[in-house]
């Protein structure tokens, strides 16, 4: 019970931390910035579900992300469906695609699966440049709405190009999702996607239906990458496809690994330093990328289980230092 | 009493190789039956043919408290679901998670809680979720690891990674538990509190069927025996009478026909 407090507690600092921050510093470059960085959050947290606790290696993510962002696009222009309305397909029609692309895919296992996903992520992509008469081609799609919010005495605010707002409704979104995460990892859910992560014959002889579980992971990981695609294709006003190439998939599953496979705290971080990163080294400038890699093979020389992961070999990471005998 | 468990010209080839050769054999309710044979005798195959790891090419296996139901073709999950739960010969822990929650994972099919109500709050999945907790200590309580509920499975012991994957494949309340060697790797001491375990959970009405080589700890506890040798049913009784058998002890032992042939 100390524990779960204390955690109440830091988490809360965090939440007011976090709302406090864009009246402290409106600086909007460093909002947009971090507006970004929270997004990459967001996107870890649904990879995390896959490749963290299922442990199923997926380097196409980039595509549910797309599938979300031209789903609310689509929607918006043709039928002009509101952002706060249209979120809702663009995460269902990716999470569905998940659970599509795993029915074929989940047949194959480890490097195989990789090279799997891989290929959807880019058959995605490859499929929104050429379908012309539907996505705009290279082109994509031009003149998405902003979100629009009511505000009592101010009426309807269009969220335009001003950086607060995306700010908030990244970082509230990023939160919701941070807890549902949490509360799912904790669940019988999450406990049988990480059974099936570390022996998939063990867990399924204990009861747990592998196929089943697995087609959800990608489902609720598909999910979380759509609504961020929304926010994304909301916040841009334009998506085309080439946002959504595969640097983005390996970005992703980078900060994943970076906090530690599993760790919703880690992916968080992970997203927050690896997506702020290459902007706060920019004064490096041509050295940047090289000063990024160098980071990451520092980190997986010294801390291979990523910033907040669980060695197996190990004990649980709050005794680590007391039992050694 | 009546069969939990029937196994029916049981038959699984890998290659030109007979790992079963048309078996046959039954536990009975209540009863805990050792299955015993020399290395390679399809003993692991025959636990894996019931469990649904591997279909059988012939052959069926049928499980029920009362009506018979076939298991064959079925995932092993589902039968997991009908209430056969196994330990593996080479320990298979989930060795990332704590101890307690290896446990709790054998608690999934006893519960319903769905995506929803596991995502947010709900009273009947918080309920279950204490249900769950509930068993899975007492389970450690019975195995002996209840103080060592949040360490990494993957950190103790060998003796006590059998033990808890004891505790594990008891957490979804089976009729029938399978236990792959399980004294296997053990010392003397580790055995005595295994056989002490067995004979505990055989006092709580539970039906096992086991795999094992250590004639001290299979002789004492079972109350009946199954021999295998090359995929084939050789042997079958009372632990004294099967010790006897002159197939068995040639299994075991080899033929002594070249001896006391020449004066």
């Amino acid at each position: 019970m100390e524990g779960f407090r204390n955690q109440t507690v830091r988490w809360a600092i965090g939440v007011i931390a976090a709302l406090a921050l864009p009246i402290l510093n409106p600086n909007p470059y460093h909002l947009d910035v971090l507006t970004n960085a929270l997004l990459y959050a967001l996107l870890a947290l649904g990879l995390n579900l896959i490749v963290g606790l299922a442990g199923l290696l997926h380097l196409g993510y980039a595509a549910f992300f797309a599938i979300g962002a031209y789903t609310y696009g689509l929607l918006n222009l043709h039928w002009h469906w509101p952002f706060w309305i249209g979120m809702i397909p663009a995460a269902i029609v990716a999470g569905l695609s998940g659970v599509c692309l795993g029915v074929p895919a989940l047949r194959v296992r480890g490097d195989y699966l990789a090279i799997v996903t891989l290929g959807f992520g880019e058959i995605v992509r490859i499929a929104f440049t050429n379908l012309e008469q539907w996505t705009g081609g290279p082109n994509g799609l031009l003149g998405i709405a902003h979100p629009k919010i009511w505000i009592p005495g101010r009426g309807l605010i269009d969220f335009g190009v001003a950086s607060m707002p995306y700010y908030y409704l990244v970082c509230i979104t990023t939160a919701a999702v941070a807890v549902v995460c949490v509360r799912l990892s904790r669940s019988r859910i999450g406990r049988a996607w990480v059974a099936i992560r570390e022996d998939e014959l063990a867990a399924s002889c204990m009861g747990v239906p592998v196929l089943q579980l697995k087609l959800l992971a990608q489902g609720c990981g598909g999910a979380i990458a759509g609504l961020a695609g929304a926010i994304f294709a909301s916040k841009q006003g334009t998506v085309t496809p080439d946002s959504f190439d595969f640097i983005l998939s390996v970005m992703v599953l980078a900060m994943v690994v970076l906090g530690g496979l599993g760790s919703i705290r880690g992916a968080i971080l992970g997203a927050l330093l690896l997506g702020s990163l290459p902007e706060l080294l920019r004064w490096f400038e041509q050295y940047r990328m090289l000063l990024f890699g160098l980071t990451m093979i520092v980190m997986m020389r010294l801390r291979p289980q990523g910033l907040f992961g669980r060695s197996s070999q190990g004990l649980a990471p709050d005794r680590a230092h007391a039992g050694s005998a | 009493m009546p069969a939990l468990l029937e196994v029916e010209r049981l038959t699984r080839r890998f290659g030109g190789v007979v790992a079963l050769d048309d078996v046959t054999l039954s536990v009975e309710q209540g009863e805990t039956v050792g299955l015993i044979g020399p290395n390679g005798a399809g003993k692991t195959t025959l636990f894996n043919c019931v469990t649904g790891v591997l279909r059988p090419d012939d052959g069926e296996v049928r499980f029920g408290r009362g009506p018979m139901e076939s298991l064959t073709g079925l995932a092993p999950h589902d039968i997991a679901q009908c209430g056969i739960t196994r330990t593996f010969q080479n320990v298979r822990l989930f060795s990332g998670m704590s101890v307690l929650e290896n446990v709790l994972v054998g608690t999934y099919i006893r519960t319903h809680a769905g995506l929803i109500s596991s995502m947010l709050p709900s009273a009947e999945a918080r309920r279950e979720e204490r249900w769950a907790q509930d068993r899975a200590m007492g389970l450690l309580e019975l195995v002996g690891l209840a103080g060592r509920s949040h360490e990494m499975a993957g950190a103790l012991p060998f003796g006590l990674q059998r033990r808890l994957e004891i505790a594990r494949a008891l957490s979804s309340d089976p009729a029938l538990l399978l236990l792959d060697e399980p004294a296997a790797g053990l010392n003397a001491a580790e055995k005595q509190a295994l056989l002490q375990l067995i004979e505990q959970l055989k006092g709580q009405g539970l039906t096992t069927f086991l795999i094992e080589h250590d004639m001290r700890v299979v002789m004492p506890i079972s109350d009946r025996v199954v021999v295998l040798d090359y995929g084939k049913k050789i042997a079958e009784g009372p632990p004294k009478l099967v010790q006897e058998n002159p197939r068995v002890i040639e299994a075991y032992l080899g033929t002594s026909t070249t001896v006391n042939r020449e004066p």
